[in-house]
């Protein structure tokens, strides 16, 4: 496994009788792109104000990338990039000096940052617009630029609050493609958001958050397997003769329930192969087979049906 | 526990940045015509009359910065800078803070590898220094104008004198700019920080001296000889001295007399607060300079005590904030 870049052990914060953060655990390798999820207010973001060393914490510890946020918050910063829930810029300035000021500020030599931000606007697609004040931006505009900070910044790891929050499909869509650049990069990405499905198709791990506990925490499919119960799920459409019946009596397979066009098929353990087999060599065509996902809408819903009492 | 790492990282950026914004702002500009086009007509005011009466005077050029005819609504320079001063610099300093607030970029900027000690002291030493510059040309304007149309040139000791009010004015706006920056911290719309800074001063200006000779009779002891004279005793002069010189305002009026004119009895009435301090002194004889300045002293560091304190308790208001807007 990949170097650890942030780890939290019994992390808590309280304002005053209400823990916003009631200690939580969190580990984050190198590389991976981590997703804090969870309804508004379950402690998303005073955990990542506490990663950053912008809150105190009123219990346990938290280390980023070998140091202590609050005693050495300048380290921390300066191999940390944030972007902010709704990011503000100065308007009135353009988006080159915007970013120069920040870079400024990170205490990088100007002709180097100077390269930094054209390389960094490139990657982000905002070359034409680089020296248009950032007041005309658009949201989607205004969150690239704000990648463009972290990219510029050489940060190692990558901190976004509510990244994709008011931007509509496509700039979505544009603005995970970024975040998938900085996990190439080897930035370790840690992002929070209460869009599910949004997140769901970039993130390695995730955890979910509920009332300042870390209710489930692992790769999305960890948790269908936790939460949902199934070993494996596979969405299979085929025609044929008694499909469902010799799909029923394969070896592994625990359900099958009609989705779609075709079956949901929950198993114990990898059964695409059989499946394929099966249809196959029954004469019958098989025209899809996927392994279903389990969605973390899904797993979400269930887990807060079978917990009322935590949410 | 102890943080690592200097707190005046970054500092000079946050400087560069707010003085650039400072001195291209819509808003400075408008403030600094306001103050050139009011100061040059006070001194054309001043120019003209001093043109007409010429006496002997070793202190000629300082008058620019005093003269105010008796008949006349034309206040001197001095008194409409106090005017003109506060303004400007709440004008600079009521949403230093609350702005970035307002923005969404203070999450962003405290992201970046500074304290906030660099960020709120950078800020103010940017309103310091954008003060600086407009009274400095304030400065030289008046005196390149005395200069051009008296055809009298300073002496050495006029052009110290002045410069040294050059510094008790920076010092009295670094007063209004600390005050207007803790508004900006205290409150999150700036309409309310401005609000309170404005009321603020116009509390101090007007408000107050009106009030002091109210409350004096009600906290001091009466000396009942000199009530007969009509007089006020002791402790009542020391406390009139006392609460007046709370306001700002006063300090820099005596400061400003006491620097600008060598000899406090000569041409006009020493402000009440200055009395005590002039207590032996002989009558129409100029003071020289380093006296001039002993007499001022108390009140120069009274100003820059206000400012350090105002500056402080910012400071720690600043510290404790909750980043999350």
């Amino acid at each position: 496994m990949a170097e650890i870049v942030i780890e939290a052990r019994g992390l808590r914060k309280d304002y005053g009788a209400n823990a916003a953060v009631a200690g939580i655990d969190l580990d984050i390798h190198r590389g991976e792109i981590f997703g804090l999820l969870g309804p508004n207010g379950a402690g998303k973001t005073t955990t990542i104000l506490m990663v950053l060393g912008l809150t105190e914490s009123t219990g346990g510890t938290v280390s980023v990338l070998g140091h202590d946020p609050v005693r050495d918050p300048l380290a921390v910063k300066r191999r940390v990039g944030y972007l902010p829930d709704a990011v503000g810029f100065y308007d009135n300035l353009t988006a080159r000096e915007n970013l120069r000021y920040t870079l400024r500020l990170a205490g990088i030599a100007r002709a180097e940052a100077e390269r930094r931000i054209e390389e960094a606007m490139a990657r982000v697609r905002l070359t034409e617009v680089i020296d248009k004040r950032v007041g005309t931006y658009s949201r989607g505009m205004r969150q690239r630029l704000g990648i463009a900070e972290i990219i510029a910044k050489r940060a190692e790891i990558a901190i976004l609050d509510e990244p994709t929050s008011g931007l509509d499909p496509q700039a979505t869509f544009e603005l995970l493609d970024m975040i998938r650049d900085l996990k190439a990069d080897g930035v370790a990405v840690l992002l929070s958001s209460h869009l599910l499905d949004r997140v769901q198709s970039i993130c390695d791990r995730v955890a979910l958050f509920s009332r300042g506990h870390i209710a489930l925490q692992g790769t999305v499919k960890e948790l269908g397997q936790q939460v949902l119960g199934a070993g494996h799920a596979a969405h299979v459409e085929a025609d044929g003769a008694d499909i469902e019946a010799k799909l029923r009596t394969l070896p592994g397979v625990q359900r099958l329930e009609r989705e779609g066009r075709g079956w949901r098929i929950t198993a114990d353990r990898d059964v695409m192969a059989d499946v394929a087999q099966a249809v196959v060599g029954g004469g019958g065509r098989l025209q899809r087979l996927a392994a279903a996902e389990p969605s973390l809408e899904k797993i979400y819903a269930r887990y807060f049906e079978e917990h009322q009492d935590a949410a | 526990m102890r943080r690592e790492g200097s707190p005046f990282t970054g500092l000079g950026a946050v400087f560069l940045k707010e003085y650039a914004d400072h001195l291209g702002s819509a808003r400075m500009r408008v403030l600094e015509w306001l103050v050139v086009l009011s100061g040059i007509g006070v001194v054309a005011v001043a120019i003209i009359t001093l043109r007409e009466t010429v006496t002997r005077d070793q202190f000629l050029f300082l008058n620019l910065f005093l003269y105010q005819r008796e008949d006349s609504a034309v206040p001197s320079l001095l008194s409409l800078l106090s005017i003109l001063i506060p303004l400007v610099a709440i004008g600079l300093g009521f949403d230093a803070v609350n702005s970035e607030f307002n923005r969404r970029t203070m999450s962003r900027i405290l992201a970046q590898p500074i304290y906030r000690d660099a960020l709120l002291l950078g800020k103010f030493l940017a309103g310091l220094c954008t003060l600086g510059t407009g009274l400095t040309a304030l400065w030289l304007l008046v005196v390149g104008t005395g200069l051009l149309t008296m055809g009298v040139p300073p002496s050495g000791e006029e052009v110290a004198r002045s410069l040294a009010f050059l510094l008790v004015a920076i010092a009295f706006a670094g007063v209004w700019l600390a005050i207007a920056m803790l508004f900006s911290v205290i409150f999150r719309s700036a309409a309310t920080s401005a609000l309170c800074a404005l009321g603020l001063w116009l509390f101090l200006t007007l408000v107050w001296p009106i009030l002091v000779p109210v409350l004096v009779p009600m906290v001091a002891t009466p000396d009942p000889l000199a009530a007969r004279f009509g007089l006020l005793s002791d402790s009542q002069v020391e406390w009139y001295l006392g609460l007046s010189r709370v306001s700002p305002a006063s300090l820099f009026a005596d400061a400003s007399l006491a620097v600008l004119q060598p000899d406090p009895n000569m041409t006009r009435i020493p402000t009440l607060g200055m009395l005590g301090q002039l207590q032996g002194m002989v009558r129409g004889a100029a003071l020289p300079l380093n006296q001039s300045l002993l007499l001022a002293w108390p009140q120069i560091t009274a100003l820059i005590a206000a400012v350090i304190v105002v500056f402080a308790i910012t400071y720690v208001i600043f510290q404790r904030q909750e980043v999350r807007a």
